[in-house]
């Protein structure tokens, strides 16, 4: 059986891999794309565990379920937003709306 | 399944008969031309109802521990449904210009408003999660909800952007907890928490998860573009009645799911208030939009809002809430009159069209007076009371004499002399300031007015009143 420490490696690589890409990315798409990676990384870690750590409950996998449901949710409402975003500036880089400043 | 275990959160449940409610009349209405008003008036009184569940709310359980309502979540209820309250109320103006979409609009507040009840009696991170996107998912729309203005669009894909971020890496946080525990439940949780490196990991990463959410320093980038871009009322709504069920919620569980981890969330908490605080003052004083002013008043009243849960004791819980109270009534008050002078000057916010106010809206300006200096914490108004209390609670709670408590108290209490300067320049433009064109004379219409009034008695009665502090801290005793 692959050992727990491998899963957490596997999450933690894709949880820094997305918070690097949402911090370099300069574009909305791009950025969503790195937050839907920090959020499979969470949903390998629940899994992973609730499989490996404390077989016989399901809290890891509901909390799982529940936080892709959440996600899809999450995107839904962010591409709505960077749709009506695109209308307004005809564009989706992050530096055609730096607008307000102070 | 037993279903009688809904009747345990009753708050909830007449919340959700209010927004279907809403959802109808919403649909009845949709060719009628009173829509924007009925539908006002009906969010306004449901909420006003509304106010009567949670204030008789009993403290309850259900679902084997998932939900847990506590006296003082109950007294946060009150206080947040007020605050949604003054909000609609104050939104008619700018609503009636809006017409089309007023129906989503009072629904989507209401359902923020429903998600933030969920988080706060949570008893389980799963609820607690699903109250906390419930709440922000909504709001972004609300955010987005002026759709041909550049800057809402702007702020909205800034608040989405990081709200998601936020809870992604919060969700992180709370996959190490499950991982060191093995149990999810606040209770079980607190009972088996162990002090090694996995929990402390999860601890931080679940921490700055939250202070994305409270707008705590290190993670307050996108708090003033929101603010500035987002709807005037809902700019008073994020800053206060959200702001309000994330701090609650965030003492709440530092307090009782983290307390065997004291020593190490206290240090923490010392760092990042001091910060907060400061950087919050320092960057208000260079703003001259006011929208973006309150922005960063708001950051650095977080910070005092925060600083009551140092003390870690039912006091702090006390003077957190009460702070909270006193927030809404004068921070809403601040919005309504900027609301008022936007709606009424094209949509003008910046501080310059607040230059000699006072000569042609007299009475306007003394109410921005009064609730600046409650924000300041002037002694006569509730502001001086909840900063007192706060002051308080985070120096006590302790055995002996500690020396950082005092310490960051102590910055605190500079800060609320900067504080002062900064508030003081709003009033200076009003009252002192010459100039050759004020803003004419306007008048506010009755909604308006009724929010203006509700705040100002708030800020003049919170602190003269010990009652009002009697109730919140015999519900946070009960806890």
């Amino acid at each position: 059986m692959v050992p727990v420490e491998c899963y957490f490696v596997l999450s933690a690589l894709l949880f820094f891999i997305g918070v690097f890409g949402f911090v370099t990315r300069r574009n909305l798409i791009a950025m969503l794309i790195s937050i839907e990676l920090v959020l499979n990384a969470v949903d390998i870690n629940f899994a992973a565990f609730n499989r490996l750590l404390f077989p016989g409950e399901f809290e890891g996998f509901f909390m799982t379920l529940f936080s892709i449901g959440v996600s899809a949710a999450e995107s839904a409402v962010a591409i709505a937003i960077i749709i009506n975003v695109y209308r307004n500036f005809k564009s989706d880089s992050v530096e055609s709306i730096t607008n307000m400043k102070g | 399944m037993n279903y009688s275990q809904f009747l345990n959160m009753i708050p909830e449940a007449t919340l959700m008969l209010a927004l279907v409610l809403v959802f109808f009349a919403d649909f009845a209405l949709y060719k009628s031309e009173r829509k924007t008003f009925v539908l006002g008036v009906l969010t306004g009184a449901l909420l006003l109802c509304q106010l009567v569940p949670c204030f008789l709310a009993e403290p309850a359980t259900a679902f084997g521990g998932m939900y847990v309502s506590s006296p003082i979540v109950n007294v946060m209820k009150t206080i947040l449904t007020l605050g949604t309250f003054i909000v609609v109320v104050m939104s008619q103006k700018w609503m009636a210009s809006n017409t089309k979409l007023s129906g989503e609009f009072y629904m989507l507040v209401l359902s923020t408003l429903l998600g933030m009840y969920m988080m706060m009696s949570a008893g389980h991170f799963l609820l607690f999660f699903l109250g906390l996107e419930m709440a922000s998912v909504p709001m972004a729309c609300l955010v987005a909800f002026d759709r041909y203005k550049k800057k809402s669009a702007e702020a909205a894909a800034k608040y989405i952007l990081t709200a998601t971020f936020s809870s992604g890496v919060m969700l992180y946080g709370i996959s190490f907890l499950y991982g060191a525990v093995g149990t999810l439940y606040f209770d079980d949780m607190a009972a088996s928490i162990e002090l090694t490196p996995l929990t402390i990991m999860g601890m931080v990463f679940f921490f700055s998860g939250l202070g994305f959410k409270i707008s705590l320093v290190p993670f307050h980038f996108w708090t003033a573009d929101t603010y500035e871009g987002a709807p005037t009322p809902i700019t008073g709504y994020l800053s206060v009645v959200s702001k309000g069920a994330a701090t609650l919620t965030l003492a709440i569980i530092l307090m009782h799911v983290f307390g065997r981890l004291v020593e190490y969330w206290e240090p923490l908490l010392w760092i990042v208030i001091m910060l907060t605080i400061t950087v919050g003052n320092l960057f208000a004083i260079r703003q001259t939009e006011l929208k973006r002013f309150m922005a960063f008043s708001s950051i650095s009243q977080a910070g005092y809002i925060m600083l009551a849960v140092i003390g870690n004791s039912a006091q702090s819980l006390t003077a957190l809430t009460f702070y909270v109270l006193v927030y809404v009534a004068a921070n809403m008050a601040v919005f309504t009159v900027i609301s008022a002078v936007e709606e009424s000057n094209g949509g003008r916010t910046d501080m310059a069209a607040y230059n000699g106010l006072y000569a042609t809206n007299p009475k306007l300006s003394l109410l921005m007076t009064l609730a600046l200096f409650s924000l300041a914490g002037i002694p006569p108004f509730a502001g001086m009371f909840s900063k007192f209390f706060v002051f308080m609670a985070a120096v006590g709670g302790h055995e002996s004499a500690p020396f950082w408590p005092y310490f960051v108290v102590f910055i605190a209490l500079i800060n609320t002399v900067v504080s002062l300067y900064y508030y003081l320049l709003i009033v200076k433009a009003m009252y002192i300031t010459k100039t050759e064109e004020p803003l004419p004379t306007f008048k506010n219409g009755a909604a308006i007015n009724w929010s203006l009034a509700i705040c100002t008695i708030g800020i003049l009665l919170f602190g003269v009143c010990s009652c009002i502090y009697e109730w919140i801290d015999k519900a946070a005793v009960a806890l």
